[in-house]
């Protein structure tokens, strides 16, 4: 007698295979070429965490100059390009690989919780009801999927904070970068949530960076040792980076009263004072 | 010369078949020597459930000397058990303490069906192997020895691949239930060799695409490498990884050569 009840015994597949689209798409339909996308967007939002991280360094020289930074910024590709063209250009970039790096990160986690259904999957790890003893993953690969979310949020916030000025704590001026993020950053909570997100930024990428190596295939025997050395190093970079802006804020290393066109809260007059001095400075 | 014996208490897990829901029975292992085998010790606790006109736990055994890949238990958590590099027939008494709790769980993932107790159906491993687990040769004399040379780094590597029993014990122990350690050691040990060549990136891709169909992602965590008893190396996932969208451009081409 032919049975149509499948049989228990039979493992059933998570998905069905659909058929290969043309050639760059089919990459992202299997879950393998997803991982390589996200390792390939990840290589990208380190390198942005890194410039934007550089970029930050100027507190340390003077408002003026952070000042000329951001103006540099927007006047990028000048003269071929218009004012703010390069720049936007660059946004959608990143806007396009953090959305690439999280559908892929969503996706796959989903065909993850699939193949462990049944097994006693519990909000989001798989469990062994007799409990069970991890003898390799880390604490920064296991939360994986809670840092990249707290990174997001923060993200949102770091937007409407300094590059948005919805924020009422910032009192925001368009033009004087030093003096947002000294309001900003002078302010303890708003500095607490900024040392949060940029220590989970960090032990994402502690994980991140290594378990790129290993999706894009990039593995030799004779440099495998220094794979973990060199996440380790990154994250430890973007850490200290990072964490020294809210720290040294509050310290008052980095001082809202040193910036000379504090008194122009109107955006215009703010710039023109910033111009005078550079003009003064010569540059 | 006396035999030095312990005593245990086992939580067991006891499940009738595939749909059933499944539970934790407490055994006492009474006077187990040192030196019998994890399975041994079981063996033992059965012929007394059985005396004692009782169902006997299911587990899977074979060889008994870790080559084949048949035995299959979580112990304590751990696939395999604590110790590195073995299978749970190589895993001996002594390892355990007088007294010791120990907690014996199947293989967990959603592609490994319970049959039933602590025996799981490792029958989706098969159907990566048929995907492309294999090379096309010509049958019939034996070819002499040595016709294709083949470098030494090439062999060394190809036989630590081959070195997979299949246990499943990378699936077991992955957080994600991924198969990659599996698959990629049984892409690979063709992959190196030059009589793998010939099929190799239709292998990758249909070996691959048939792992995604029944296991989960890796997340590059290195829990499978942990519990591997023959310690296949995660070298192996990032030479899948590479070899997987190498594959997809070169089948592409290769469909392009067709008429």
């Amino acid at each position: 007698m032919a049975s149509t009840m499948p049989n228990l015994r039979d493992p059933q597949p998570i998905r069905t295979r659909k058929k290969d689209l043309p050639f760059p798409l089919n990459i992202w339909q299997s879950a393998v070429g997803r991982k390589w996308v996200m390792a390939i967007t990840g290589i990208g939002l380190i390198g942005f965490v890194l410039a934007h991280m550089a970029g930050n360094f100027k507190l340390y020289d003077s408002p003026a100059a952070v000042h000329e930074y951001a103006e540099t910024l927007r006047v990028l590709g000048k003269p071929i390009l218009p004012k703010y063209w390069a720049l936007w250009i660059l946004r959608f970039g990143l806007i396009a690989m953090f959305g690439l790096h999280i559908a892929a990160a969503y996706s796959t986690k989903e065909l993850s919780r699939k193949a462990s259904d049944g097994a006693g999957f519990i909000s989001g790890e798989k469990s062994y009801p007799g409990g069970r003893e991890y003898a390799a993953a880390n604490y920064a690969s296991r939360t994986m999927r809670w840092t990249g979310p707290i990174i997001m949020l923060y993200l949102v916030f770091h937007l409407a904070d300094l590059t948005w000025g919805y924020l009422p704590h910032t009192d925001y001026v368009y033009g004087d970068p030093f003096g947002n993020v000294t309001r900003s950053l002078g302010n303890l909570p708003v500095a607490i949530l900024y040392v949060i997100a940029n220590v989970a930024l960090a032990v994402h990428i502690f994980h991140g960076a290594w378990s790129m190596f290993q999706s894009l295939g990039v593995n030799n025997p004779k440099y495998n040792q220094a794979r973990r050395g060199i996440a380790a190093g990154l994250a430890g970079v973007i850490l200290v980076g990072n964490l020294s802006f809210p720290i040294l804020t509050q310290a008052g290393v980095i001082d809202a009263d040193d910036n000379p066109c504090r008194e122009f809260v109107d955006s215009d007059a703010n710039t023109e004072c910033f111009e005078d001095i550079l003009a003064k400075e010569g540059k | 010369m006396s035999e030095q014996t312990i005593n245990l208490t086992l939580e067991v897990w006891r499940q009738n078949g595939p749909g059933d829901g499944g539970r934790f029975e407490t055994y006492e292992a009474k006077d187990i020597s040192v030196d019998a085998s994890f399975l041994e010790m079981l063996d033992l606790v059965n012929e007394r459930l059985i005396e004692e006109d009782k169902t006997p736990v299911t587990f899977e055994s074979d060889c008994r000397e870790g080559i084949c890949g048949t035995c299959s238990l979580m112990i304590n958590g751990q696939a395999h058990g604590p110790n590195k590099g073995q299978a749970t027939c190589q895993l001996h008494m002594r390892t355990f303490s007088d007294g010791d709790h120990i907690t014996v769980e199947p293989w967990r993932a959603a592609s490994f069906p319970v049959i039933k107790d602590l025996a799981v159906s490792r029958a989706a491993f098969d159907k990566i192997q048929q995907a492309g687990g294999y090379i096309t040769v010509s049958t019939g004399s034996a070819p002499d020895a040595n016709l294709i040379p083949v470098p030494k780094e090439a062999a060394d590597m190809a036989m630590d691949a081959a070195a997979c029993i299949g246990c499943g014990a990378c699936v077991a122990a992955c957080p994600n239930s991924a198969a990659q350690l599996f698959t990629s050691a049984k892409i690979q040990q063709f992959n190196l060799l030059p009589q793998g060549q010939a099929e190799r990136w239709k292998r990758t891709e249909a070996m691959v695409d048939t792992m995604e169909e029944y296991f989960g992602t890796c997340t590059n965590h290195g829990e499978c490498y942990e519990a591997c008893p023959k310690e296949i190396s995660l070298d192996f996932i990032a030479f899948l990884n590479r070899d997987y969208v190498k594959a997809k451009i070169k089948n592409r081409k290769l469909a392009g050569q067709k008429s």
